[in-house]
Parts: structure tokens; C-alpha cells; sequence
């Protein structure tokens, strides 16, 4: 049988998988944690505590700052420092708390025991009880877009779900939090995954997997059969050909189903599909059975200088420096450190930052793979038409972008750019494709806003 | 003598078709024009510069035209006619115009190599834009310049340059028109268009910082600290902090420099004022 | 502590070139080339190695002291792909101040003007050959018959395939196409049985599908092109054949002339050609129109060139036209 995978476009860069059998280890405490208020889209959330307060592990610190938001919880014990600014891996000064940490206390209510709870011994779980769980937990994608899930749980009224798709994907090179998570708790993220697909009420389930992970696919495979053969629900993990950005929802809901969602502001609920990241099923399982809000998560700390890469169950919170010294510390060369891959990270300026609920990664490149090549004149090779997964043209929108031309812009669909970068990677000139995409998209995307309120 | 008159009645024939094509077209098709924007267009100075916001000079006369039908062209003015096309204007249009004081355009940043320390290394698209999308840019400043000339490729006047020994941009005076380009251009909003003053003297905060001042300082050796000693010195209520920023109200600052002399980090320039006699002095000795 | 670099995403890149593509394609040509010596001898060489030095030369030129550059470009093997193409254009007896003039104007003209790499709307080689052909007929065209190693200039010309279509096309006459090499012959380029000269890069045709294997194979370019040039010029030629025998049948008229060196090498020069893949198959099959309607019923012998300069020109509406389906454009049942 023919392997699936989406139907335009893509790339294939190297995978640099390095740490793909290193298995998880659970990071230090560190001595202060950071919590940034805004982790995900929406609001930022709103500090509950203040300067001097104790807190325990699992304590709200802040509240959803409005409906698109999420709480944030202590992930450490410890006093209250400040309620003040720190860069975030936005480059920008933004309001978050500070707790110093003291001891390693949890709070009571967190289930902290190995027994793996199942849907069928629970049968107070309605699909409202399951979501407003997911809500107080605090559980956004952990995908890296931070998306409260939630949200994605209560489709708009014209939207009928159909089907709950895990995405396994994991495309992007050098990561491989999500495959540890997957070989080290299979069994949680299928929970996880019956109580994402309960809450949406469906019964088709879908794990997209890409095939250069066979030992997840055939492990995941062997617990769906035993785990599902007698339940309503269906659950079918989907092998998928090794190309990206088939982790980009819209890709993995054509791959796995063969839907193409329209261009914006269609989202994936509107051909029925619900994407959730496998973290984010594991997080679900954690906050719905064993009432654990978000605060752990799992992060590979990679880079090919690093002397120990390794993957991490990390508080969050956890400043960056302190998971690069466990690594080996920073290499002696000039850095670029990313909150994320090399495709779709954002490089930070400063190590000080800390782990978020979309950190799914900290990619240290080093020497020449830090560094752009100096772009030279664009050649017309149409690499880039050939590469772009939604079959946009992107030298034509750097051209427009550059030059301003919002209207021509619009009109060659720059809103349906999702920003993955294979213009950029396959460009031959080494042109900035996707700096003035980017740019000319969120333009275009508020000229297009303000015209919606005249 | 046949052929002659053959190719006449041919051509003469095609040319009174092509006069009836035409003359109907011309009928058919007509699009109104209000008379009054051709007048107003004969006003503009016809440059085409877009310095207004319009595409072009027949583009601002529509819409001057337009806005006279609501009752007032305030906020629409030609940057190269200046005052005096727009008076032209406004009796045409039978509007009243106000005339503004001479404004000029205002760099608020004093973030030079020397002040702010490089903490990282910008590789990507050159152009202010592309770095303010991607962070704080070059310095731990993530308020003020980021020394990629968006402003300088935006002034059509060429009344911007970016000095390289600041990596700052500086306004040329006299170039410019106020047509507000720059501040449109900047990311980080900078630029600000003030009243130019008389002789050209001007008091203003050269920083728009909003962190606390230890973290201002550190990132910025010249950066507002929101300390506030300016505003208790002002006599004339013309300075007011907010976000641990200070801001000078031009229409109220009577140019007394007393904030110049107390700001701590030197955040607060005059310019265009004769050298006190005591710096004089010193310089010679310097020298 | 070190500063960091930063930049916007994506932070990698798959470490293709320019350099890659352009001295990829020089090195598809490689066994054209190597047959071209093999039948053409020292003219061959002579020919193709002044137009490289000579456009490599006026690229270099140009761009310092003309256009003022500080940055030179010809170390990216741009230059040196259009001297080449454009020498394989030509027959290898021209002299070698004619072969200088056409790189002028390969470069210079079609090339520099339009502001140097990745701004020429025509492909530089085929201006360059086209202004010989019009300034120089004939010089261009008395074909050297193969075989002649060590003859330059004097070499003693024959017919070449084309002019024996076109002769039969003219006097009606299909039993003069029975001078043609048979297919076998032309793919192999054994012309030494008579009525085989051409070009220094068209004499080939095997050499020129291995190319063809090696720019698919490392991606330099896709297949919309070629392709649909040739399955074009092959249907089009077939129903010419079936309505009239004077006209040649298709795979003599695939084989002969430049029309396989342009399907793969002149007409996807990628800054000329279209952006997209349907764009890509529209240009082709005008090409392949234009090139049979040229052949059959124009002056001249060989409609390429000038059925590549003409699409050339319609790229940029082809652009404008042809936009890529877009993701989600259909919903898929």
C-alpha cells in the first residue's frame, strides 16, 4: 500500500534526530522559576498572587485573562518573588511571575501515583466535565502554537467534528520530545486520546505518525488493538511518508483523511477534524484523571555541538541556560539558540528565558548552521512554487511584500501562508523569502480586519 | 487619378466610422468628474510624491474634494505646497484651514553604539520591519531604533540619513516637509512630528522606553528612567511621566531647559540652542 | 558571554545553490560536449571554449566597469552555462570574432541590460544565435560535415536533416526525405552516412536524454517542460505526416535539428521560463507548436530558437495566468 502524505508540495530536510534513544530523564528543580502570562494565544492570563505569597506545586498563579486564554499554574514550590517583566521567546519584555524556589511541595489534590486510570472505571466524565477540566488545567498545544485546547473541543455552531486526529508527526528536525513521550507513555496518551475523542463526541480516532519512527508506530499499534478492540470508539494509527510540514494541522488532516481544509479562516473542525498534539493528549489524560494541571513537560534539549543532548521532563518555568549546562553547556562558537526546531523556532536573544507549555524543544545551531548565507539575486527557479505545501508562489509574495503591494498581496491568497518556511529552505539564491512573507502577511492580515469593523 | 480618389474615400470613410466609434464611446461611457477636483488638482504642485497618504496629487484632490462635502479638509495637507497651497485650497473649497505651527520630524531615540550595547546578532531580512518582528533586535532595548533605515527608504525627500558613526537616523531640517512618511515607516514608533520652534530650538525626550529604569539603563546608557526629577522641575506642567516614560507637551514647554540640565541619563536633548560659555570653554581646553 | 545570532525562522536551509544548478546543467552538457569533440574535432572546441571565455569575460566586464557592481557574479557559473549553450548553437566552423560578437550581445544586450541575473526576459543564448543568424546567414548556416577533426574554417559543409525536410516540404517531393539518416542514426549521431551536420550541441540526441536524466535525477529541473514540448512537436508531426508523407515523420523530426537541445536545455533556462507547473506545460506545448508551424511552413529550417524567443516573451503573462492550485481550492470528496 501506497504510504500517505499530504498532496502539495514539501520538504525534506535532514532529520537530525539525535537524541531518539536517549530516554527521558526528569530536569533538576531549578532555584527560580519564570512564568510568562501570555504561553498561548489569546489573553494573557491574570496573576492571582502576589509579591511574598507561598505557593505549592500544582497552585493557580494566574487565571484566564479572558474566553481565548488559559490559567497557569506553580509548577514549583516556593515564595513569590515579583510580579515583574521578563524576555520571553518573543524577544520582547513581557509581565510575568517570578517564584523563588523552596523545597518541593505538591498540592494535595494532584493524583502523583503510577495507577493508569481508564475511562470506563470513571463514569462521572461527561464530555462538559471532561472539557471544563481541560479548561482549569490549563492544557494548551504543546505543539508549539499554544492554542487553548479547549477551544478546539467546542467547534462553532455550523462545524460538526467527526474525528479526533493525534498529531504524531513530529516533522520537524532534531526534535523528539514527542517520540519519547509516545515510547515512555503509550498507554496515558491513548487514555488521553479516548477522552479528547469523548469530550468532541466522535468515534473515529486517528494517530498520524511518520514512518522514520516504526518502533512508536508498531508500539501504538499494538495498544490500540488491545486497548480499543472491544469500545465503540476506532482508533487507527496512520504511518505516514517522512515530509514537511506534515505536523501543520491543515497538511496532517489532508494526509491523514484526504480533506483539504479551505484557506483561511476555515480551520480543520470545518472538514470535521480536531488535531491535537500527542503531548497535548498526555496533558489531557494528566489534567482530566489526575487532576495535574499543565506544569511538566517534555523538552529535547539538541544541537549537533552540544555534548550530551538529551530529552527532559522539565517544570515549566525552568530557565533555558540551566537545561543547555545539564547538556554540557553552551558550545564555544557563535550560537543560535531556538525556542522550538530549526524550521519553525523562534531564535532567542537571551538563554535567561524560560520553558513555556509550547516549548517543545531547545535547538542550540552552532558555527555556520547558525549563520544565513548572503542572498543573491532570485533566478526564477520556481523551487520555491514546487516546495510551498499550500500551493502559494512564494517569490511573487516577497516581491509584493517587499515592494508593498497589499492589494496584489491579498489577492495571490498571502493569508493562506502558514509560515513554514520550505520557500526559504529550498531557495537556491538563499533568499529572505519568508521575512517579507511574514511581513507582508500580518499587514495584510490587519488591513483586512480593519476593513471587517468599517 | 482613379486610385486617388479611391484611397481617399477608403480612408475618409474609416476615419468618420472611427469619429462615430468614438464620439459614441465618448457619450456612452463618460464617467463624472466633479469640476472642482481638476481645480484643486491644478493647485497641488503636481509631484505626485505621495508625502499626503493619497496615491498622488489627483487622488488627495478627490479626497479633498470629498471631505469639503462633509465640512472640513482638516488633516488632509500637501507637505510640499505647504501652508500655502492648502490657504489656496481651502478658499477654493470655501473651507477654513488651520494653520499649524511649522512642524519637523523627531527622532526620540538616543541609542547610539555608544550608549547601547550590542547583546545579539541580527541575520535576517534587513529592513526595521523584519527585526522588530523577530525580537528585541540587535540591543536589549526592544523600545527604541533599530537602525535599518525603514525611515530613511520611506522619506521621499531625502531628509533622512542614518549616520553610521550613531547607527542612528538624523533629520535634515530643512528637507523636512512633515509629510509624516517616517512615522508611518517605523516599527517602534519613534518618530515623532513636534513643533519646530522658534529658531529651531526644541526640548524633547530622545527615548520612548517603557521598562523600569534598571532595566532601561542597563539596556541604554541615555535611556528615560522615569525618575520624574523633570517633571517637579518643569515650571509650566509641560512634562507629565507615564510607563516610566517622560514626555514634553511641545504646546506647553516654553523651552527653559531646566530638565536638560537635571536629567540623570542626559535622556532629554536641546537642540539648536547657542552653547553655554562654560562648555565653550571647556571644549578649548579639551582641545 | 558570546552574543547569540538571531533571525526570524526558518533557521535552516537545504544547501542547494545556485552555483549547484548552474554548473549542474553545465555538467549535463558534458556528454553532448564530448560527442560534439568527437565529431567536430578542434572546430568544436574552439568555437564552444571562446564563447565561454568571451561571455564570462563581458559578464565580469560589464558589471564592474559598466554597471558599476562591486559584488561580481562570475564565479556562479551563469556566465559560463550561457557561453556554452550558446557555442552548442552554433556551427563549428564560425570564426571566432563572429562567436565574440554573438556573447556580446548574449551577455551585453539580452543579459546585463535587463540588470544581470534573474532579470532577462530572453534566454541570453538564444538572442546571442538569433542575431548571428540574422547578421551572419551565411555563416550560419553552411553546416561542416562530421568527421572533419582537424578542420576549422575550411571544413567541407553538408546538409543537414532540416534542410532536407524543408527541401521536400518545397518541392513537394516526400521522396526526397529518403536522404534523411534513419532515427537510429540521429539518436546516436552517426551522420558520417551524409545529410547529418547541424549544430556543435544538436548532433546527439542520446547525449542530450542522458543530460536530460542527470537534471531530473538531481533536480535541477522537473519534467513539465520537456516533456510536453516533445509529446507536442510528436503529436503535432504525426498528424502532419498522416495528412501529407512530405512532411518527415515524427521521431526523425523529434531527433533531428536543435529541437531536443532546446526542449532540455534552452527552453527551461529557469529565468525565462514559467513559475508554475501549469504555466510550465502551456509554454511547452506552445513551443512545440510554434517550432513544427516555424519548421513546416516559415523560411527558415529550424523553428526552435525562435519558438523559444517568442514563449519567452509570454512568460510573464503565463505568470500572471497560470497560478498554482491552491490548497484547499477544491474540497476533495
Amino acid at each position: 500500500m501506497k504510504i500517505k502524505t499530504f498532496s502539495i508540495g514539501g520538504i525534506h530536510p535532514d532529520e537530525n534526530k539525535l537524541t531518539h534513544e536517549v530516554p527521558t530523564q526528569s530536569a533538576p528543580l531549578p532555584t527560580q522559576a519564570i512564568f510568562p502570562l501570555s504561553q498561548h494565544i489569546g489573553a494573557p492570563a491574570k496573576p492571582v498572587v502576589k509579591k511574598g505569597d507561598f505557593v505549592k506545586v500544582g497552585t493557580l498563579i494566574a487565571e484566564a485573562g479572558g474566553f481565548v486564554s488559559a490559567p497557569i499554574y506553580s509548577s514549583v514550590s516556593g515564595i513569590v518573588l515579583k510580579i515583574d517583566t521578563a524576555i520571553d521567546a518573543t524577544g520582547y519584555r513581557k509581565p510575568a511571575i517570578f517564584i523563588n524556589v523552596e523545597g518541593d511541595e505538591w498540592e494535595p489534590s494532584i493524583d502523583r501515583t503510577e495507577k493508569l486510570e481508564l475511562v470506563k472505571d470513571h463514569p462521572e466524565l461527561t464530555p462538559e466535565e471532561i472539557v471544563n477540566r481541560i479548561k482549569l488545567g490549563g492544557v494548551t498545544g504543546m505543539g508549539g502554537a499554544g492554542f487553548p485546547t479547549f477551544i478546539k473541543l467546542c467547534p462553532p455552531p455550523k462545524a460538526k467534528a467527526e474525528c479526533v486526529i493525534i498529531n504524531a508527526v513530529e516533522c520537524e528536525p532534531y526534535i523528539t520530545a514527542d517520540y519519547r513521550l509516545m515510547m515512555e507513555h503509550s498507554d496515558e496518551i491513548l487514555v488521553g486520546l479516548e477522552l479528547l475523542m469523548k469530550a468532541a463526541k466522535v468515534t473515529r480516532g486517528y494517530i498520524g505518525i511518520e514512518i522514520n519512527k516504526p518502533a512508536a508506530i508498531k508500539l501504538l499499534k499494538q495498544k490500540c488493538n488491545e486497548v480499543f478492540c472491544n469500545s465503540d470508539y476506532k482508533v487507527e494509527v496512520v504511518p505516514l511518508q517522512q515530509r514537511y510540514p506534515q505536523g501543520g494541522e491543515k497538511q496532517l488532516v489532508d494526509a491523514v483523511i484526504g480533506r483539504q481544509v479551505p484557506a483561511p479562516p476555515a480551520i480543520p473542525v470545518n472538514v470535521g477534524a480536531i488535531v491535537q498534539n500527542v503531548g497535548t493528549a498526555y496533558a489531557v489524560y494528566e489534567a482530566v484523571m489526575k487532576h495535574k494541571p499543565l506544569i511538566e513537560r517534555y523538552t529535547t534539549v539538541t544541537g549537533k555541538k552540544l555534548s550530551k543532548p538529551a530529552n527532559y521532563l522539565v517544570r515549566i518555568g525552568t530557565p533555558m541556560l540551566q537545561l543547555i549546562d545539564l547538556c554540557g553547556g553552551m558550545p564555544e562558537d557563535d550560537n543560535k539558540v531556538l525556542a522550538g526546531g530549526p524550521m519553525m523556532g523562534k531564535a532567542l536573544t537571551s538563554t535567561e528565558v524560560p520553558i513555556c507549555k509550547g516549548t517543545n524543544a531547545v535547538t542550540i545551531l552552532s558555527g555556520d548552521e547558525a549563520r544565513r548565507r548572503t542572498p543573491a539575486p532570485c533566478i526564477r527557479c520556481a523551487k520555491c512554487v514546487s516546495a510551498c505545501p499550500m500551493g502559494l508562489e512564494p517569490y511573487l509574495l516577497a516581491k509584493l511584500s517587499a515592494f508593498k503591494e497589499w492589494e496584489r498581496a491579498e489577492r495571490n491568497d498571502i493569508v493562506s501562508c502558514i509560515e513554514c518556511g520550505s520557500c526559504q529552505f529550498t531557495c537556491p539564491a538563499h533568499r529572505p523569502l519568508l521575512d517579507n512573507i511574514r511581513l507582508g502577511k500580518s499587514t495584510v492580515m490587519g488591513i483586512i480586519k480593519s476593513r471587517q469593523i468599517k | 487619378m482613379n486610385s486617388i480618389i479611391i484611397a481617399v474615400v477608403i480612408l475618409g470613410g474609416i476615419a468618420f466610422v472611427a469619429a462615430i466609434v468614438l464620439f459614441v464611446c465618448s457619450k456612452k461611457f463618460a464617467v463624472f468628474e466633479d469640476p472642482r477636483i481638476a481645480r484643486v488638482n491644478e493647485l497641488l504642485p503636481g509631484a505626485n510624491c505621495g508625502g499626503c497618504g493619497f496615491a498622488g496629487c489627483n487622488a488627495m484632490a478627490e479626497a479633498l474634494v470629498k471631505e469639503s462635502d462633509k465640512g472640513s479638509i482638516e488633516g488632509i495637507s500637501c507637505p510640499v505646497g505647504g501652508a500655502e497651497v492648502m490657504s489656496q485650497v481651502a478658499n477654493l473649497l470655501g473651507m477654513t484651514v488651520a494653520n499649524g505651527e511649522p512642524q519637523v520630524a523627531v527622532i526620540r531615540c538616543n541609542g547610539t553604539c555608544e550608549n547601547r550595547p550590542r547583546i545579539s546578532q541580527y541575520v535576517g531580512l534587513r529592513t526595521c520591519a523584519a527585526m522588530n518582528a523577530c525580537g528585541a533586535g540587535e540591543t536589549a532595548c526592544g523600545y527604541g531604533c533599530l537602525g535599518c533605515g525603514d525611515c530613511v527608504n520611506a522619506c521621499q525627500f531625502d531628509a533622512l540619513h542614518m549616520n553610521e558613526e550613531t547607527g542612528l537616523p538624523e533629520v535634515d531640517e530643512n528637507k523636512c516637509v512633515t509629510c509624516g512618511a517616517c512615522v508611518k515607516a517605523c516599527p517602534r514608533h519613534i518618530i515623532e512630528l513636534r513643533k519646530k520652534g522658534p529658531k529651531n530650538r526644541r526640548v524633547f525626550v530622545s527615548c520612548v522606553n517603557r521598562d523600569k529604569g534598571a532595566i532601561a539603563m542597563k539596556a541604554c546608557k541615555s535611556a528615560c528612567i522615569g525618575c520624574g526629577k523633570c517633571a517637579k522641575e518643569c515650571q509650566f506642567e509641560a512634562i507629565t511621566i507615564e510607563e516610566n516614560l517622560s514626555y514634553i507637551d511641545f504646546t506647553k514647554c516654553r523651552l527653559c531647559k531646566k530638565c536638560v540640565a537635571i536629567c540623570p541619563t542626559k535622556a532629554i536633548q536641546a537642540v539648536n540652542f547657542p552653547l553655554p560659555k562654560n562648555t565653550e570653554v571647556k571644549k578649548e581646553v579639551e582641545a | 558571554m558570546k552574543q547569540l545570532i538571531v533571525s526570524l525562522s526558518p533557521h535552516a536551509h537545504g544547501n542547494d545553490s545556485v552555483e549547484r544548478n548552474m554548473y549542474g546543467v553545465i555538467i549535463a552538457l558534458i556528454p553532448a560536449l564530448l560527442v560534439s569533440f568527437v565529431y567536430f574535432g578542434i572546430g568544436s572546441i574552439v568555437v564552444c571554449l571562446s564563447s565561454v571565455i568571451a561571455c564570462v569575460f563581458f559578464e565580469w566586464f560589464i558589471a564592474k566597469y559598466v554597471m558599476g557592481r562591486q559584488t561580481c557574479s562570475i564565479l556562479d557559473g551563469s556566465a559560463a552555462l550561457t557561453g556554452l549553450l550558446l557555442g552548442m548553437n552554433l556551427p563549428s566552423n564560425l570564426p571566432i570574432w563572429i562567436v565574440i560578437i554573438g556573447a556580446l550581445f548574449a551577455i551585453g544586450v539580452a543579459k546585463m541590460t535587463f540588470g544581470g541575473l534573474g532579470n532577462n526576459i530572453f534566454n541570453p543564448a538564444l538572442v546571442g544565435r538569433c542575431v548571428l543568424l540574422v547578421a551572419f546567414p551565411a555563416q550560419m548556416t553552411s553546416w561542416p560535415q562530421p568527421g572533419q577533426l582537424w578542420q576549422y574554417t575550411d571544413a567541407v559543409t553538408g546538409a543537414t536533416p532540416l534542410s532536407i525536410m524543408k527541401q521536400a516540404i518545397q518541392t513537394g517531393d516526400a521522396a526526397v526525405l529518403d536522404q534523411l539518416p534513419d532515427a537510429f542514426h540521429l539518436l546516436l549521431g552517426n551522420h558520417s552516412i551524409g545529410g547529418g551536420a547541424g549544430t556543435i550541441g544538436e548532433i546527439c540526441g542520446l547525449a542530450l536524454l542522458l543530460g536530460l536524466a542527470f537534471m531530473l535525477w538531481r533536480r535541477i529541473i522537473t519534467w513539465h517542460i520537456p516533456v510536453s514540448i516533445i509529446a507536442t512537436v510528436f503529436l503535432f508531426s504525426t498528424v502532419m505526416h498522416i495528412i501529407n508523407p512530405i512532411y518527415a515523420d515524427p521521431t526523425t523530426v523529434i531527433l533531428s535539428g536543435g529541437l531536443l537541445l532546446g526542449a532540455i536545455f534552452m527552453a527551461t533556462d529557469y529565468v525565462t521560463s514559467p513559475m508554475t507547473a501549469r504555466g510550465q506545460l502551456v509554454y511547452g506545448v506552445c513551443i512545440g507548436l510554434l517550432t513544427i508551424v516555424i519548421r513546416n511552413w516559415g523560411s527558415y529550417p529550424e523553428g526552435m530558437s525562435f519558438a523559444i524567443l517568442i514563449m519567452n516573451a509570454f512568460t510573464p503573462l503565463i505568470n500572471n495566468y497560470m497560478k498554482p492550485k491552491r490548497f484547499g481550492e477544491e474540497i476533495k470528496k
